[in-house]
């Protein structure tokens, strides 16, 4: 019997502590109609063996091959101490950190994470992370929702404002969960030259908005004005929330120092920094914000005091704000978050440092500029914005994209993600990425690959 | 066994009432404090904001509980506790004196619908387990 | 020490970063960061070192009795953790195109038809990455019900006064008002308080069974009959679903909708907080709303169906397809089990429960439920004790560690005064178990004797009671180094152009 320790022994004498017959008999206060169950629809149990040689059949058909999709997962080196320690009993199979004095381990490295994400967004505080990257903007949205209304005690539906440049799912998400609010979720077109958004381009989608959603870099991998967009925004008092790729945080502006004041709060998807692609998930999300906004943020806050000695110690703090106490007028109804994944992103962070990541983004970014040169050079393939990226970039193909990607992976390439289905006004476009993962005969392979598909 | 002043009145929610020259004086009661332990923020009412009776106008936090806090008397919020912003134990160590909340000045509402101090001390009783 | 202590100025695990030079890097300088943010520089022996450090100041399943009640802290299998890590696995793209994706959406597709039978419904999606993000789902779906057929004056949804704190706050973020039913003295919902509260507002009732308060509440097909009959949907909160697995299934106690929470039932790993997986499945009435994505299957090939397969569904959840990973270790701990081995889950979920409960009632302890049996889980009441020895729950709770047990769950569920909410779920021993009702009957003769020992509890652990109120009070919720100013520092960044020809 897998993981029951029980001996017949056992059973017996424990029965008779109980006073009971049977462990049949547990189960006398269910009524008996409800007990008859019948699982023949699921498998039989098999050995751990058996399962090892399974899945390692179902591993090979999840081919990997040279992967340069990224669309909002990327692929990147990661240190082999950093899931080694992750994954030590003690982190993997410890609990939400209710009992402070026996989770220190837990809640020290959450107060480190705190710290490390806010000043990589340039911001004041930073919690201790949300389920993922879309479902964290839709919580952002909502508590930029409640400072809205706070301000001015408003009754009117606050209107926010999503460039249609931010990730689809996240804009699918944000749908989802915030829709079901009284709320105007508007949509703004992007400039069809350059890839970004632009102040014209707000003002024409909604002249009155209170809050202002700002990806950097964008998912098709363009660089944001970010400046102009926050200071425009602020000059208007409306709220600026940054979505962006931590890793470019480390070398690109970040939301803190957007403009004049900054942006208010900052988002995105942890994944880059240090967790696997893994099918999707588990990733994370990340939320910081301005002091002031504190508490109004969702999810778990680590916070430094003392115990009885005086000795240094950690522990939740502003729980009041959380489900479990405030129930219906919670922030938020998350309970559960992305702990081990703040885990092995901290190590992560740490092992590199504010210059290592620096490095993986430029030598990121080096490598797509590279691969860009070179699939310039197909014929009918084409560059489709101007405005400065960062390691991803959009292509223009001569053929349908589908067909494309089908004819790539014969020859064992992962050419891109298609752009069609999204952005039918595209056309036939791909977007691709490179990063430091990729060597030059990788490159080159994709090269040789798209010249003989497309010729 | 918490204070229960005579010259107050009280609502069902546990806040205290006083009847000031300009208005009144609002707060909440010693039970209500010690029930949430130890204050650690306040949400004071909006300046001039306008709340019914009954209506939730203040939060006050402690570490394990966020209670809304229900206004006793219809009216206009005309002056807030700033000294409780910084220093909320006020509230748990003086809650009917330095640790007042807000003071409002009503329309038409009056304390006859608010619990006597023998009525108050009576639901206080019958809460406890 | 905390890490950014052992920094020393550009510090780093050099062999971790790539080693080729970064000369004529292109962006423009003015969108470039000038400042260093506050990172650790360490050597990779110095985080090692200190992320080890840190890991042995925690209780963990693999070193410590969790006998925390509503958590299922059961052993997380270490073989399902290797399996987990195989590169076709860890290193696949979500966005790869479905016929190269074969290997997961298989596993994926033989979960959602294992928690199908298991459940008794008729439709399951995997996407929900936690318990509340299921019960967000879940309440959404229900009100999509609703509108859908017009009914729109639905805007009231019933929860027990001893529900989980997720269950009213999903409810209000989709809209809702909240409406309480009070438990009766034996910890079933007390049916007169709830045919009273349906009626033609009522969109649904939210409901765990056994429920809360450790108990299997018996009326549960009356209460079903009540709330269908007025109209609404019952919704299944899976938490407490290790007590029944195999052996009773939701679909059959009539819910329209539930959720599960693989890191409880499917032993999936707990990660010091996170990640979880709530999936959410449904009636076939309800199930065109569940959100996507979805896996599918056609003849022997699997294919994702997203919003445009599924027009009616609440949406998407998550970036990607959710938790994949968890939905990886969840299948593969089904497939160890079996259909026997999840049935047996609960049957000693359950004997484990009901001996612990009988040691501590033997020892003097009083259940909250002296009539009822145990589930997977009872609650004791110290309230007597607190009375007469002036210690509280909170009190025993953190002189357990001392004796290293993980206390209890405490003061949930609210409606019991000084309650202890245990768990020990399947995988313990009879040793274990005795151990911990040794340890409550030592603790209460030093609640006599000592009682010192348990109000300045734990003494033994890397700190002693720590100052919750002083936390909230001065919030300190980041490092802030005595020569660093704050999060926009004055220290700049290295020119990049500086390392052009430096390895590192």
């Amino acid at each position: 019997m897998p993981f029951i320790p029980h001996t017949e022994e056992d059973v017996h004498a424990m029965l008779a502590t109980i006073g009971a017959a049977s462990i049949e008999d547990l189960f006398a206060e269910i009524p008996k109609e409800l007990r008859q169950v019948d699982l023949s629809a699921v498998p039989a149990g098999i050995s751990e063996m058996e399962l090892f040689r399974l899945m390692h059949d179902r591993a090979k058909l999840n081919n990997s091959l040279r992967c340069f999709i990224g669309a909002g997962a990327y692929e990147h080196h990661i240190p082999g101490a950093v899931w080694e320690v992750a994954t030590r009993g003690e982190f993997m199979t410890a609990y939400t950190p209710y009992q402070a004095e026996a989770s220190q381990g837990s809640l020290q490295l959450m107060y480190e994470f705190q710290t490390m994400m806010a000043s990589l967004m340039g911001l004041d505080v930073s919690n201790a992370s949300l389920y993922d990257g879309a479902s964290g903007l839709a919580e952002a949205l909502l508590m930029a929702m409640r400072l809205v209304h706070g301000k001015s005690g408003q009754s009117t539906e606050p209107v926010i404002l999503l460039p249609k440049a931010l990730h689809p799912h996240y804009r699918e998400v944000a749908r989802a969960i915030v829709g079901t609010h009284a709320v105007k979720l508007v949509e703004v077109d992007y400039d069809a030259k350059t890839g970004r958004t632009t102040i014209p381009h707000l003002e024409k989608a909604a002249p009155e908005a209170h809050i202002l959603v700002i990806p950097q870099p964008n998912f098709f991998g363009v660089l944001e004005d970010v400046d102009a967009l926050t200071d425009w925004a602020k000059q208007k008092k409306m709220l600026v929330i940054g979505v962006v790729n931590p890793l470019a945080m480390a070398l690109l502006k970040p939301p803190g120092q957007w403009g004049k004041t900054g942006a208010d709060l900052a988002c995105g998807e942890g994944q880059p920094l240090g967790i696997p692609l893994s099918c999707g998930g588990p990733y994370y999300g990340f939320l910081c914000c301005k002091q002031e906004y504190i508490r109004q943020m969702p999810g778990r806050i680590v916070g430094r005091t003392k115990d009885l000695d005086g000795k240094e110690g950690f522990v939740l703090t502003l729980q009041a704000r959380e489900q479990h106490i405030r129930r219906a007028k919670a922030t938020s109804n998350i309970c559960t978050n992305q702990g081990l994944m703040v885990i092995a992103s901290t190590i992560h962070m740490s092992l590199l440092g504010p210059n290592g990541l620096r490095k993986v983004a430029m030598v990121a970014h080096n490598r797509a500029k590279a691969l860009l040169d070179l699939l310039r050079t197909v014929p009918g393939v084409e560059l489709v914005f101007s405005a400065p990226y960062f390691h991803e970039f959009v292509l223009r193909l001569p053929r349908s994209v589908e067909s494309v990607l089908q004819d790539l992976i014969k020859r064992h390439i992962q050419g891109g993600y298609n752009l069609q289905p999204a952005y039918p006004e595209l056309g036939e476009c791909l977007l691709v990425c490179a990063t430091e993962t990729k060597q030059q005969n990788d490159l080159e392979a994709y090269l040789k690959a798209l010249k003989e598909v497309l010729s | 066994m918490s204070s229960i002043p005579k010259t107050l009145r009280y609502s069902k929610t546990h806040e205290w009432v006083r009847k000031e020259d300009d208005g009144y004086t609002i707060g909440i009661t010693d039970h209500a404090q010690s029930m949430l332990g130890d204050l650690v923020y306040i949400e004071l009412p909006e300046l001039e904001g306008h709340y019914e009776n009954g209506q939730e106008c203040a939060v006050v936090e402690s570490v394990k509980a966020a209670a809304d806090v229900y206004c006793p008397i219809a009216g206009e919020v005309f002056e807030i506790n700033e000294a409780i912003i910084d220093n909320p134990q006020l509230v748990n160590e003086d809650p009917y004196g330095k640790g007042w909340l807000f003071k409002v000045r009503t329309f038409d509402g009056d304390m006859k619908d608010l619990l006597k101090p023998d009525e108050y001390t009576q639901q206080v009783a019958s809460e406890a387990h | 020490m905390i890490i950014f202590e052992h920094s020393r100025k550009n510090r780093s695990a050099r062999a971790q970063q790539p080693s080729e030079s970064v000369e004529n890097f292109d962006l423009p300088a003015s969108m470039l960061r000038q400042d260093k943010p506050l990172l650790p520089e360490v050597s990779e022996m110095d985080a090692v070192r200190h992320y080890t450090r840190l890991s042995r100041k925690n209780f963990s399943i693999d070193t410590h009795f969790y006998p925390l009640g509503s958590c299922t802290m059961k052993y997380n299998p270490r073989g399902i953790n290797r399996i987990s890590q195989f590169h076709g696995f860890l290193g696949h793209h979500p966005l790869s195109l479905d016929e190269n994706s074969q290997g997961f959406m298989v596993c994926a597709y033989e979960l959602q038809e294992i928690i199908k039978a298991v459940t008794g419904m008729h439709s399951v999606s995997l996407t929900p990455m936690a318990g509340a993000q299921g019960e967000l789902a879940g309440v959404a779906m229900i009100r999509a019900y609703h509108q859908e057929r017009g009914d729109t004056a639905r805007d009231e949804i019933l929860v027990p006064d001893a529900a989980h704190g997720t269950n009213p706050a999903s409810a209000v973020q989709c809209g809702f008002k909240v409406r309480e039913i009070p438990s009766n003295a034996e910890g079933d919902v007390d049916l007169a308080a709830l045919k009273a509260a349906v009626g033609p507002r009522t969109a649904g009732i939210m409901l765990t069974n056994p429920s809360t308060l450790g108990v299997f509440d018996r009326n549960i097909q009356e209460i079903a009959k009540t709330v269908h009959q007025a109209g609404g949907l019952l919704y299944y909160d899976g938490a407490n679903l290790n007590a029944i697995l195999g052996k009773v299934r939701p679909g059959d106690m009539g819910f329209d909708v539930i959720h599960l929470n693989l890191h409880k039932t499917f032993a999936t790993p707990h990660g010091g907080g996170g990640p979880g997986c709530g999936p959410v499945a449904a009636s076939a009435r309800v199930a065109p709303y569940l959100p996507v994505p979805m896996v599918a299957k056609l003849g022997e090939h699997y294919h994702w169906l997203t919003q445009k397969e599924c027009p009616r569904s609440i949406g998407r959840l998550s970036t990607f397809m959710g938790n994949a990973g968890i939905i990886l270790r969840a299948h593969m701990y089904a497939r160890l089990l079996g259909r026997e081995g999840l049935k047996r889950v609960s049957e000693y979920a359950t004997l484990n429960a009901n001996y612990l409960l009988a040691r501590l009632k033997a020892a003097g302890f009083t259940p909250a439920y002296p009539t009822r049996l145990a589930t997977h889980e009872f609650i004791i009441t110290l309230k007597s004790e607190a009375k007469t020895l002036h210690i509280n729950a909170l009190d025993v709770a953190k002189r357990l560690l001392d004796y290293g047990f993980h206390a209890p769950t405490m003061y949930f569920p609210l409606l019991v005064p000084e309650c202890l909410l245990i768990e020990p779920t399947e995988t313990e021993s009879k040793e274990t178990l005795d151990a911990f009702a040794d340890a409550m009957i030592q603790i209460l003769k030093e609640a006599e004797t000592q009682p010192e020992l348990l109000k300045k509890a734990p003494h033994t652990l890397p700190v002693k009671r720590l100052d919750e109120v002083k936390a909230a009070r001065e919030l300190d919720l980041v490092y802030k180094p005595k020569n660093h100013a704050a999060s926009n520092s004055d220290a700049p960044m290295e020119s990049p152009l500086l390392h052009a020809s430096d390895g590192g």
